[in-house]
């Protein structure tokens, strides 16, 4: 056998050796995605909102890459598979049995509208995932005990939270300027509905001459207001309230401002307060009551504004309400798998129920997920006023927790659900 | 039902003013998109389930030169044009080969498009909502006649919708381009042996279809906000106002679209939990009593 001859047979295996590494690696990489915590989220990513989805996406992701980044837990780092639902109750369904069966997932992100989210629950109540609900805010969804499940969380706001510190708010301004005929204006389903009927119910307990004189129900994404807004000036009303929301809102009142609207009436809109929307209108008029959804400066902490420039600089995009609502979970679940280091959804939900995390979203600086109904509570719930240039809504008048307690508790007993 | 605020509006000269030129603008903005949705059904016999994308793609094409311009007349413009060069290029590449095919078809070549064209946006434009702002020259207040309002900007856009109407009927009943294209409706063998070439027929009345669907995304961009996706719901009314008018006729499209429009005006102050359901049931009824709807032919051979 030559020299040669043995040379080449070192380089054969030599270069044997590193031609079997691609071939290997795909194996390799396997087993390290099979390490890794699975983290299912379904969303809306395409469509009329699919900035829903992509902001949840990104408040997600900001918590889990921190996370990777810190060497995960104990090295096994979280993968976080988005899927679209396209905005449709049953796919938002087949997904999340999808996400456990098929790709092991242990842990649901549900970052699906309401009527989503309440097909969700009832998946997981048969599969048995931990899932975070981080976008509806539909109240029942965790106050009717009939629809508890025990590994279900809501990391989102609660109609009804906003609907007492909205109608507190109201109805103080309504007595300082004699606000008495309202009128609403709220999409046409059951998020409209509700959150529409319990601010309304707030502001009348809270002021009893208030006057509900006509409500008007546009279709979700109808594209013409028009005969919405001349109606609403046939009432001739002194408040409107209204729960549109995102691109219905910014046509609302860029339709609504031809007519002069809002010099007319005082006007009051839960989910005005968001940046995408605010930034949208090019005309936002001066003086409107605006619900807080997120705003750097709601709370005015370092560690808010902390949030809003990492979140800018790593989606390049400005941050939603439902950013925050999905960091926040993203968080719970986080602190969660640290404290039981493995991923089963009953000893995560263990760890999670009760539970008090840090968080810039908080009014004291922590949000507690309450173990009564797996809700979170000690967010930022208020009111401010809008101004046509950055910080955009000014005033802010931060609602008392120990008073929406207190009555959501009444307003629980009144629905059977305690 | 609110019957008595109904008669109350009718009898106040104030709230007839308002709710008329509300019923107008409604239908007008409408009229633009169902309009080339009737001249491609009526000529090419393809019911373009995609026409809401084209409507989409005006309304973002002229928010983007709006932006650069700083001109609504040029970012209206550009609307139009960008999306009849888009509607070429679907005609030419999709759609003619769906000419005469099952309508199952045509509706998947459309509702592919449709996807493709949400998506682009979103990857382009982002899936922010985009808002273009009036117009300066527009940012007037409200005229009060009679105790009536009535938006500026409405009254223009009124004015150049009637404007366009009239350009389309001239267009259609006195040029000799219009005459190609009602005989192509009727008999396109016929007017292929006198050696007119027919395919350029079609790929013009597209065009010219898409041209109105993008002219109206462009003159509603200032009030609507821009969102992937936005082209669905005008897409639905526009086919009611469609089957209401006729399939096939410009002159039934608009007295479909000025009835739907008083129909929503007067009908959110009367019945304003009923009012979508109004429009369907006066499609009903005209189904019922008219089946080729108001100003539809009874039957037109297709290519």
């Amino acid at each position: 056998m030559s020299v040669r001859n043995k040379i080449s047979r070192r380089r054969f295996l030599a270069t044997s050796a590193m031609a079997s590494v691609p071939l290997a690696a795909p194996g390799i990489l396997k087993a390290q995605a099979a390490d890794t915590i699975k983290v299912g989220m379904p969303t809306i990513l395409s469509g009329v909102v699919s900035i829903l989805g992509e902001s949840s996406v990104a408040g997600a992701k900001l918590v889990f890459d921190e996370f990777n980044a810190q060497g995960g837990l104990d090295g096994r780092e979280i993968e976080l598979i988005t899927r679209d639902s396209r905005a449709k109750p049953e796919e938002a369904a087949k997904t999340v049995r999808d996400l456990v069966n098929g790709e092991g997932c242990n842990i649901i992100i549900d970052a699906e509208a309401s009527s989503g989210s309440f097909a969700v629950q009832e998946v997981i109540r048969g599969l048995g995932a931990l899932c975070l609900h981080t976008v509806s805010e539909a109240t029942p969804l965790s106050a009717d005990p009939k629809l508890h499940v025990p590994t279900a969380f809501r990391s989102a706001r609660q109609g009804i939270h906003d609907a007492i510190g909205g109608g507190a708010y109201a109805a103080e301004i309504a007595k300082e300027k004699g606000l008495k005929r309202w009128v609403t204006c709220s999409p046409d389903y059951a998020y409209g509905r509700t959150t529409t009927a319990e601010f309304m119910e707030y502001a009348q307990y809270f002021n009893g001459d208030i006057e509900v004189i006509g409500e008007a129900w546009p279709k979700l994404f109808q594209p013409d207001f028009t005969e919405v807004i001349t109606r609403i000036l046939q009432w001739k009303p002194d408040a409107l309230y209204s729960a549109l929301w995102g691109g219905d809102l910014v046509s609302f009142i860029d339709q609504a401002n031809l007519y002069a609207l809002f010099g007319q009436m005082e006007t009051f809109s839960v989910n005005l307060g968001d940046y995408p929307v605010l930034k949208a209108v090019e005309q936002l008029p001066e003086g409107l009551r605006s619900g807080n959804r997120y705003n750097k400066s709601v709370p005015n902490t370092p560690e808010n504004n902390a949030f809003y420039d990492a979140y800018v600089a790593n989606s390049g995009s400005l941050p939603t309400n439902w950013s925050w609502e999905n960091a926040t979970g993203a968080t719970f679940i986080v602190e969660a798998l640290k404290e039981v280091g493995t991923d089963d959804p009953n000893q995560l939900a263990e760890a999670i129920k009760g539970r008090t995390i840090q968080s810039p979203f908080g009014v004291d600086g922590t949000l507690t997920m309450r173990a009564e109904d797996n809700t979170l509570v000690g967010y930022a719930v208020g009111y401010g006023v809008t101004t046509p240039q950055e910080p955009f809504i000014t005033d802010f008048h931060t609602s008392s927790w120990d008073q929406i307690l207190e009555l959501e508790a009444e307003w629980k007993k009144r629905q059977g659900f305690a | 039902m609110e019957l008595d605020a109904l008669f109350s509006c009718l009898t106040s000269m104030s709230c007839l003013i308002t709710q008329t030129t509300s019923g107008l603008i409604i239908g007008m903005l409408f009229f633009l998109v169902a309009a080339g949705l009737t001249l491609i059904f009526g000529v090419l016999g393809i019911v373009n389930f995609a026409h809401g994308a084209f409507y989409m793609a005006g309304a973002y094409f002229g928010y983007t030169i709006f932006q650069f311009t700083g001109s609504y007349a040029a970012s209206v413009l550009g609307a139009g044009l960008g999306a009849a060069v888009l509607g070429v290029l679907f005609e030419r590449f999709a759609i003619r080969r769906v000419y005469g095919e099952n309508v199952l078809l045509q509706l998947l070549v459309c509702y592919g498009f449709v996807l493709v064209a949400d998506d682009l946006v979103q990857i382009i434009w982002g899936s922010e909502y985009l808002s273009m702002g009036m117009p300066p020259a527009f940012r007037l207040p409200p005229f009060f006649v009679a105790g009536g309002v009535i938006p500026p900007f409405y009254v223009f856009i009124i004015g150049i919708a009637a404007l366009i109407a009239a350009a389309l009927w001239w267009l259609i009943e006195r040029t000799q381009y219009g005459r190609i294209i009602r005989a192509t409706s009727v008999n396109p063998t016929m007017v292929s042996a006198l050696g007119i070439p027919t395919p350029l027929v079609y790929l013009s009345v597209f065009a010219l279809g898409l041209f109105l669907a993008g002219l109206a995304g462009g003159l509603a961009a200032p009030i609507r906000a821009l969102t992937p996706g936005m082209g669905f719901s005008v897409l639905i009314i526009s086919f009611v106002i469609t089957v209401i008018g006729g399939m096939g006729s410009v002159a039934g499209a608009l007295v479909a679209a000025l009835l739907i429009g008083l129909t929503r005006s007067f009908g959110s102050i009367g019945f304003p939990l009923f009012v979508d359901g109004m429009m369907y049931v006066l499609m009903g009824l005209v189904l019922v009593i008219k089946p080729t709807g108001l100003m539809g032919r009874e039957e037109a051979s297709r290519p």
